[in-house]
């Protein structure tokens, strides 16, 4: 199967259409969805809206050929898919894509101590700066490379859920060095499990030094206790304030963590470690758990005593993190805040919940009880779009498939609306609320957003910033089939708004900047 | 004029019952709150020089403010403290007027010493020990207790991209940044045509908001063009933001909010000239443009308290700055500020010493922010010991008599 889709990749122009339509993933199940839904372009153009990052003509015609059912089927299980050829030219040139992580951050460990050993003072100044310049570059590859997939990738939903938990495992660019490693977080440790196994992706997230660094527990050891990460993996990652755990789970949780850390050494630069624990020694690329800092003394968490040793009893944590019912149910209600209300219907999250301890955490099948519901296809076209959700969606409506040379204008949007990707510094991730980004000031700077979007396009288009822009430099919005099956919903004001335009940048602006515009 | 006295009287009947005497309330309707956060933890030991303080100089032999008298010496305020030299021509002048004042030893009892920690508990202004609730600031649940009596209709804004934490809850807030030239890619007719799209939807009160925010602010930066042309030279960065601030406040706005960033200074700090002297200067000439622009008359009624998340350590570090401290020095300004206030160094202090060191490494904190707001909202506005609990549970608040 995987060989097969490779072998899409590597023909992508020429197999495109026999990879999408073929029998290759003629096996994931089916959605089941009401015949009303199925049929009706306007609801279809809908669930585009909530199921990928914004609808378009692309999308909505593929929807349209392969039915609601099947490719809800395919989004819930995505196979391997190629992105069209100029957006994975952009990836592929990336270093990120290029260097494997252990490399890329010894490489810069050594860059900075370099800096730092320089004797002249403006000298260590300059090669300081051009640490924390690379250090910057890196981190805007992993931005432009997760906006180009949003964009463009065919497997929608895996690419939503890429960015939802990645704000659930929230890590933040200004710590340490992070701005390293947090384009690998997304492409290891998240993307692979964003519609797996919810232990998988847990556990990938507890092995990453993005996570180790961030939530300090590459500090964490024994009789020098770091609670922080312990705290966090209980609080905003699994069990959910109020999930049944005590201080004092905390506690024994960041015991049981002691450890668990990163090292920027040389792979085979073991550690001395006493021989008697010499054999928990673990070491997989930056990771790395040290028996020598980690507390071997009994523990006990919500209730049982740990069994395992060393590294083993991080895995034991786990298993009975993800298998508690506060977890079922706090993952289950943050999809649905994410996916369907700021405050879903109760019923709903149950079901989700029951979902998911019933397939032991796979997110696939808690996103079907989702998607299947009555709460769900009532809520289409209610839930309110967060920054990085309203420049998606207007960039696809407005372009479509065809690939921009330059996403900075977007990531520069998205800043401006105070939603920077890995740019949340708490733990908790960026709200999913309504109420946090529908302020006054955010509204005012949304329609400057709608305005350059619908009014000077272009400038996605030109590989240098100081390149003329194309003529016209705006997309034409009103011709899109996405936009003329989408008018049919709009409110009167906004029709009326519509015909007030004086010419094509003010039209595009209105419809960008509309209250229809502001929902998925 | 008769609703207004009205309400001072009874504004003020609470207070009298809990003080045991007869305060005279200030008319709480044109009074006007402006918070200053400083992000990133600022020297403060450099703000506010002690400079009785022995230990002070032999604490930091690099990074000192020179005594009084001295070349680039500290501006004397008293006995025991000096001012910052960059602040020469900005806030002494308003200390000499007795418009300005310093809480030394101030601070918050959370003690990770993380910036967005602390930045949050103290914007949450909630019990530490409870479970935090992101959508209750203390701005906020103020701006909800003055709507129901001594401000009808409070006005709050933030001055930031985004709603902070301090302005997030149930009563409405705006917030609009003012930075840059405010110049709106959407003209007046737009603006107009897609605020009737928005007529029927719940939104409809924020968009149009939003747009009359940011007309105010092109019409406040139409006044400085205006007074650029006949004078020279206008403000540029914080100053120009504080200004139109002012202009914003004086005519709009009770309950303002903005921060400012660049205060983390691990390395290369500066002393009486340098990075951090720089960023005083700016600040300074921030709140004095403020003051100014705000015009006579409203200053009058205006405080203005600058905070931070934790000072920095006494002692310079390895790189001649300072490291993430504890205590710090809040900063209380205002053309209405009292006798015992204006023009002093106010609240709890100690003589600073090793011993007298919080953890043998930074300023303690003798004067709770929340005790501090709370007893600062009771003369201000003369609320009742209910709504100051609506504001900061479970806090007495701390009488430092600064209005």
């Amino acid at each position: 199967m995987l060989h097969l889709g490779r072998l899409c990749m590597v023909s992508a122009a020429m197999a495109l259409a026999a990879c999408t339509t073929g029998s290759l993933r003629s096996d994931a199940p089916p959605l089941s969805v009401s015949s009303t839904a199925a049929d009706s372009p306007a609801a279809q153009l809908q669930w585009l809206d909530r199921v990928t990052w914004g609808a378009n003509a692309s999308s909505q015609a593929e929807l349209a050929k392969t039915g609601l059912a099947r490719w809800m089927g395919r989004q819930l299980k995505p196979q391997p898919q190629p992105l069209p050829p100029a957006a994975q030219a952009q990836i592929d040139a990336m270093t990120i894509s290029r260097t494997p992580l252990d490399q890329l951050v010894i490489g810069l460990d050594a860059q900075r101590k370099a800096a730092d050993a320089l004797p002249d003072e403006d000298q260590k100044k300059a090669a300081r700066q051009a640490y924390q310049q690379e250090l910057t570059r890196l981190a805007r590859e992993a931005q432009q490379r997760f906006v180009l997939r949003a964009l463009y990738s065919p497997n929608q939903l895996q690419e939503q859920m890429t960015w939802f938990w990645m704000n659930h495992f929230n890590v933040n660019l200004r710590k340490d060095n992070i701005r390293a490693l947090v384009g690998d977080y997304e492409e290891n440790a998240i993307r692979p499990h964003a519609l797996g196994r919810f232990r998988d992706l847990l556990g990938a997230t507890l092995h990453h030094p993005a996570m180790l660094r961030y939530l300090d527990n590459a500090q964490n050891a024994a009789n020098r206790i770091n609670e922080n990460y312990a705290r966090e993996l209980m609080e905003l990652h699994t069990l959910g304030v109020g999930g049944g755990y005590s201080q004092a789970d905390v506690q024994e949780l960041a015991r049981v963590l002691t450890g668990v850390g990163v090292s920027a050494q040389p792979a085979d630069a073991v550690p001395n470690v006493r021989p008697a624990v010499r054999a928990d020694y673990v070491r997989q690329g930056l990771f790395e758990f040290n028996p020598n800092r980690h507390d071997y003394g009994p523990k006990t968490l919500l209730g049982q005593p740990i069994q395992a040793r060393g590294l083993a009893e991080a895995d034991e944590a786990l298993d009975r993190l993800v298998r508690a019912p506060a977890t079922a149910r706090f993952i289950s209600r943050k999809l649905a805040v994410y996916f369907v209300a700021d405050e879903p219907p109760p019923a709903l999250v149950d079901r989700m919940a029951a979902a998911f301890t019933r397939s032991d955490g796979d997110i696939a099948t808690t996103l079907k009880a989702l998607f299947e519901s009555p709460e769900f296809a009532a809520s289409l076209g209610r839930k309110f779009r967060d920054p990085v959700h309203y420049v998606m969606a207007g960039v696809r409506l407005a372009y479509d498939d065809r690939v921009a040379l330059n996403v900075n204008p977007m990531l520069n949007w998205i800043n401006r609306m105070g939603e920077p990707l890995y740019g949340h510094e708490t733990p908790d991730g960026y709200p999913l609320n309504e109420a946090a980004w529908a302020s006054a000031g955010q509204m005012n700077t949304r329609f400057e957003i709608a305005r350059a979007i619908g009014a000077n396009g272009a400038v996605l288009f030109r590989a240098d910033d100081k390149a003329p822009l194309e003529k016209p430099a705006f997309p034409p919005l009103a011709e899109s089939n996405t936009v003329r099956a989408m008018q049919l919903g709009l409110s009167a004001d906004t029709r009326e708004a519509l015909a007030q335009a004086k010419n094509p940048q003010e039209w595009n602006t209105f419809l960008l900047a509309s209250p229809e515009l502001m929902r998925r | 004029m008769q609703r207004r006295e009205l309400l001072k009287l009874l504004a003020a009947a609470p207070l009298a019952g809990a003080a045991g005497q007869l305060i005279a309330a200030p008319a709480a309707e044109g009074a006007k709150l402006l918070v200053v956060f400083l992000r990133g933890a600022y020297d403060c030991a450099n703000l506010l020089v002690p400079t009785a303080s022995d230990f002070y100089y032999a604490s930091r032999p690099n990074i000192a403010i020179a005594r009084p008298g001295q070349p680039n010496g500290a501006l004397p305020l008293d006995s025991n403290w000096g001012l910052h030299p960059a602040l020469a021509q900005s806030v002494m002048p308003l200390f000499q007027q007795k418009q300005a004042s310093f809480i030394a030893f101030a601070g918050t009892d959370d003690l990770t010493r993380s910036h967005f920690e602390t930045q949050d508990s103290i914007e949450l202004g909630q019990a530490l020990d409870k479970r935090r609730d992101y959508r209750s600031g203390f701005l906020n649940r103020l701006a909800g207790v003055l709507g129901g009596g001594p401000i009808t209709d409070v006005s709050p804004i933030a001055f930031t991209d985004q709603l902070p934490i301090a302005l997030r809850g149930d009563a409405k807030a705006a917030n609009m940044a003012l930075a840059g030239n405010a110049r709106s890619g959407i003209d007046a007719r737009q603006s107009q045509i897609i605020a009737s799209m928005y007529r029927s939807t719940p939104l409809a009160q924020r968009v149009t908001e939003g747009f009359q925010v940011r007309d105010e602010v092109m019409r406040a930066v139409q006044a400085e063009m205006d007074a650029a042309s006949r004078n020279a030279m206008s403000a540029k960065g914080f100053e120009l933001v504080a200004r139109r601030m002012a202009v914003l406040m004086r005519d709009r706005f009770d309950l303002g909010f903005v921060d400012v960033g660049g205060w983390d200074t691990h390395v290369g700090q500066g002393a009486a000239t340098g990075y951090l002297a720089n960023r005083f200067e700016e600040l300074g000439r921030g709140v004095a443009g403020f003051a100014e622009e705000m015009g006579e008359d409203a200053w009058r009624q205006t405080v203005v308290v600058v905070i931070s998340e934790f000072g920095r350590t006494f002692r310079e570090n390895g790189n001649r700055g300072t490291d993430h401290g504890h205590g710090t020095v809040y900063w209380v300004l205002g053309g209405g500020l009292s006798a015992e206030a204006g023009g002093r160094i106010v609240g709890e202090q100690q003589v600073l010493t090793q011993a007298t060191l919080f953890q043998n490494r930074d300023y303690p904190v003798l004067n709770e922010y929340r005790a501090v707001f709370g007893g600062l909202f009771r003369r201000m506005y003369g609320l009742s010991p209910a709504q100051l609990g609506r504001v900061f549970e479970g806090v007495a608040p701390r009488e430092l008599r600064l209005v």
